[in-house]
C-alpha cells in the first residue's frame, strides 16, 4: 500500500521552484513569443479576466488596461493611406499621449522601423483595442511573415497575413482579446490591398476602414469627401482631416496625427504632429470648426 | 433563474427527485488573488543617464505594513546585491506579483549573458519583459513596470508598461498611486508641455518651447521635487525615497528621507 501511494503521489513542495519546463523556457534562446499562457485557476477564466480588467463593465476593477482609439485606413489610386491618433487611455486616466499606433508589420529585421524619407518595403498594421494584445500579435505576426519570406522566398501576400491574424483571433475566441486591426501593403499579386482584422474573428477586405470609439466621426468626414481618383496631397489631406475630426468629437482620441502611405515601392511616413496647431490651422485658414471661438 | 426543485435543475441528467446528486456543485468563492500594496515610482532620462525612484512604503487598505519595501530593482547583476548590472527595472500595484516579475526578469537576463557571452541590450530586455507580462495575459501580474537603462548609443533609456506588456520608450513617466499626481508636473517641466517661448507670436502663433535633454543635477532635483509633493497629497506614498542613477560608470543606488505620517 506504501508502495503505491508512493508512487502515485508528488511531494508537497514539487513545484516551488521553476519547474523543468520552465527552466527550458528560460534557457532556450528563442522562447518568447509562444503560444502558451498562464490561466488563473478558477472555472470561468473568461469571467475572471472581464472583473479584473473590464473597466465598461466594471469602473472600479483593479486592473486598468491600456487602450487604443480612432485609426482609419482606405485605397485609393495612388495607394493607401493609413492615419491614427496617439492616445492612450485606462479607465479615465490619459495613459499616453505619444503612442504608436501603426506598426510595421512582414520586416525582415524586427517591427521597430525607424522612419525615414525612403519607402520601407513591408505591410502595416494598426493599432485599436486593447494595446497589448495589438502590439503582440502584431509582433507574432512579423514573425510569421518573415518566416513565410524565408521558406518561400518571396514576401507575404496581404491576404495571407491578414488570415494567420484572423485565425488566431478566432482561436482565442471567448478569452477576452480586445483588437480591432486593419493590415495594409502593396504586394505584386494583389495590388494595394486592405483587410479589417478584430478579435471576434471578423476578416474583411474593403476600400475603407476606420476602427474605434471615433470612427464614427472619421467616417462621417471620410464618407463625405473620399473619392478613389484623389491626388497624394487630397489623399493625405483627407486622412489627417478624419483624424482631426474624431481627436475633436471623441474624448478617447487625441495627441498627435500619424499618418502613412502606403506604395508600391513600400510605405513612406508623413510625420507624427500635434493636433492642437493643425486644429487652428484648419479652423483659421478654411473657415471649418467654425463652431468653436476663441471667445467664452 | 429560480429553480422550483431542492437541486440545481439541468446538468447530471433527469431531475428525479430521488436521484439527488451525490456531490454538490463546486461552488466556486470570490476569487481575489491580488493586493494594492500602493507606493509610486517614476524614471526621467537624460543624454547620458537615466534616474529611476520610487518610494518604499507598503500598504494594504489603510494600513501602512512597512517603510522599507524597495520598488526599483537591479536586474541581471553577478550577485545579490546587483554588482555589475546595468538594467534597473521598477514595479509598483502588487508588490508579490512585481517581485516574481523581478525574479523571472532577472533570471532571463543572466541566462542570456551565460549563453550568449555579452549582456543583453536595455532595447531587447524591454521586448521581453513585454513577452514576460503578455504570457500572464489571461492572468495578469497586477503591476506597472518600468524599465531603464543605457541605449546602445550611451543615451538614457526608459520603457513603461501596462500590466499586460503594451510598451513604449518615453523620456519620462510616472507610475502607481501617485502617477496622476507626477506625470502632469512631468509633462511640463521634462517635456515642457504648454511652455511657449515669450515674444516668438501672438496667440496661436506663439512657438511651442522645444524639449532637450536636461542635466542630471536638475533631473535629481526634479525627482526629488515630485515625491516631497506627492507625500503631501498621497497617503499611500512616504517613508524613503530610493533612487537608482544609471550613468556609464554604473548603477548608484541613493535613499533619501521622505515624511513618515
Amino acid at each position: 500500500m506504501d508502495k503505491l501511494v508512493a508512487q502515485y503521489s508528488r511531494p508537497q513542495h514539487q513545484n516551488e521552484f521553476y519547474s523543468e519546463q520552465e527552466q527550458q523556457d528560460l534557457t532556450e534562446s528563442v522562447p518568447p513569443l509562444s503560444l502558451k499562457f498562464a490561466l488563473p485557476p478558477v472555472d470561468n477564466h473568461a469571467s475572471f479576466l472581464r472583473a479584473m480588467t473590464d473597466d465598461l463593465a466594471n469602473p472600479s476593477c483593479p486592473i486598468k488596461l491600456a487602450h487604443g482609439t480612432t485609426t482609419l485606413a482606405f485605397r485609393f489610386q495612388g495607394g493607401i493611406i493609413v492615419c491614427t491618433d496617439s492616445r492612450a487611455t485606462a479607465g479615465n486616466w490619459i495613459a499616453s499621449q505619444t503612442v504608436k499606433k501603426v506598426i510595421p508589420v512582414s520586416r525582415l529585421s524586427r517591427g521597430e522601423d525607424k522612419p525615414t524619407n525612403e519607402p520601407t518595403p513591408g505591410l502595416l498594421g494598426t493599432m485599436a483595442g486593447g494595446a497589448a494584445d495589438c502590439q503582440y500579435w502584431l509582433r507574432y505576426l512579423s514573425q510569421q511573415c518573415t518566416l513565410h519570406e524565408i521558406r518561400h522566398k518571396r514576401r507575404i501576400t496581404v491576404a495571407a497575413a491578414s488570415k494567420i491574424l484572423a485565425n488566431l483571433t478566432y482561436a482565442y475566441k471567448g478569452y477576452g482579446l480586445s483588437m480591432g486591426t486593419m493590415l495594409a501593403g502593396v504586394t505584386p499579386q494583389e495590388g494595394p490591398a486592405l483587410y479589417y482584422i478584430d478579435s471576434d474573428g471578423t476578416r474583411l477586405p474593403g476600400n475603407l476602414f476606420c476602427v474605434g470609439s471615433g470612427q464614427t466621426f472619421a467616417y462621417g468626414v471620410l464618407d463625405a469627401n473620399y473619392k478613389y481618383e484623389m491626388s497624394e496631397e487630397e489623399a493625405l489631406a483627407l486622412g489627417r482631416r478624419a483624424i482631426l475630426a474624431a481627436m475633436h468629437r471623441d474624448a478617447y482620441s487625441g495627441g498627435f496625427i500619424n499618418l502613412y502611405h502606403v506604395k508600391e515601392e513600400g510605405w513612406v511616413h508623413h510625420g507624427f504632429d500635434d493636433m492642437n496647431p493643425i486644429f487652428w490651422k484648419t479652423k483659421l485658414d478654411n473657415g471649418e470648426f467654425s463652431n468653436v471661438t476663441s471667445a467664452l | 433563474m429560480t429553480s422550483l426543485l431542492g437541486h440545481p435543475a439541468g446538468g447530471e441528467g433527469i431531475g428525479y427527485s430521488f436521484s439527488q446528486p451525490t456531490a454538490a456543485p463546486v461552488k466556486q468563492h470570490g476569487f481575489y488573488p491580488y493586493t494594492d500594496n500602493g507606493g509610486s515610482t517614476l524614471g526621467i532620462t537624460g543624454s547620458d543617464f537615466a534616474i529611476l525612484a520610487g518610494d518604499t512604503r507598503s500598504t494594504s487598505g489603510y494600513n501602512i505594513n512597512s517603510r522599507m519595501v524597495p520598488k526599483v530593482f537591479k536586474i541581471g547583476g553577478d550577485d545579490e546585491t546587483g554588482e555589475g548590472a546595468h538594467i534597473v527595472l521598477s514595479v509598483v500595484g502588487f508588490a508579490a506579483d512585481g517581485n516574481a516579475l523581478k525574479e523571472r526578469l532577472d533570471a532571463v537576463v543572466k541566462m542570456y549573458k551565460y549563453q550568449h557571452g555579452k549582456p543583453m541590450s536595455v532595447s531587447a530586455c524591454a521586448q521581453r519583459l513585454s513577452t514576460i507580462l503578455y504570457q500572464k495575459r489571461f492572468f495578469p501580474y497586477y503591476v506597472t513596470a518600468i524599465l531603464s537603462g543605457l541605449d546602445e548609443e550611451g543615451k538614457g533609456a526608459l520603457y513603461s508598461y501596462d500590466p499586460v506588456g503594451s510598451y513604449e520608450r518615453e523620456q519620462c513617466r510616472a507610475a502607481g498611486a501617485a502617477a496622476s499626481l507626477i506625470m502632469p508636473f512631468l509633462d511640463n517641466q521634462v517635456n515642457f508641455k504648454n511652455q511657449y517661448i515669450p515674444g516668438s507670436g501672438e496667440g496661436h502663433a506663439l512657438e511651442q518651447k522645444k524639449a532637450e535633454p536636461l542635466p542630471q543635477a536638475t533631473v535629481e532635483q526634479l525627482v526629488r521635487d515630485a515625491f516631497t509633493s506627492a507625500v503631501e497629497r498621497h497617503i499611500e506614498v512616504g517613508d524613503h525615497l530610493q533612487m537608482m542613477i544609471i550613468t556609464r560608470d554604473g548603477i548608484q543606488e541613493v535613499f533619501h528621507p521622505l515624511k513618515k505620517d
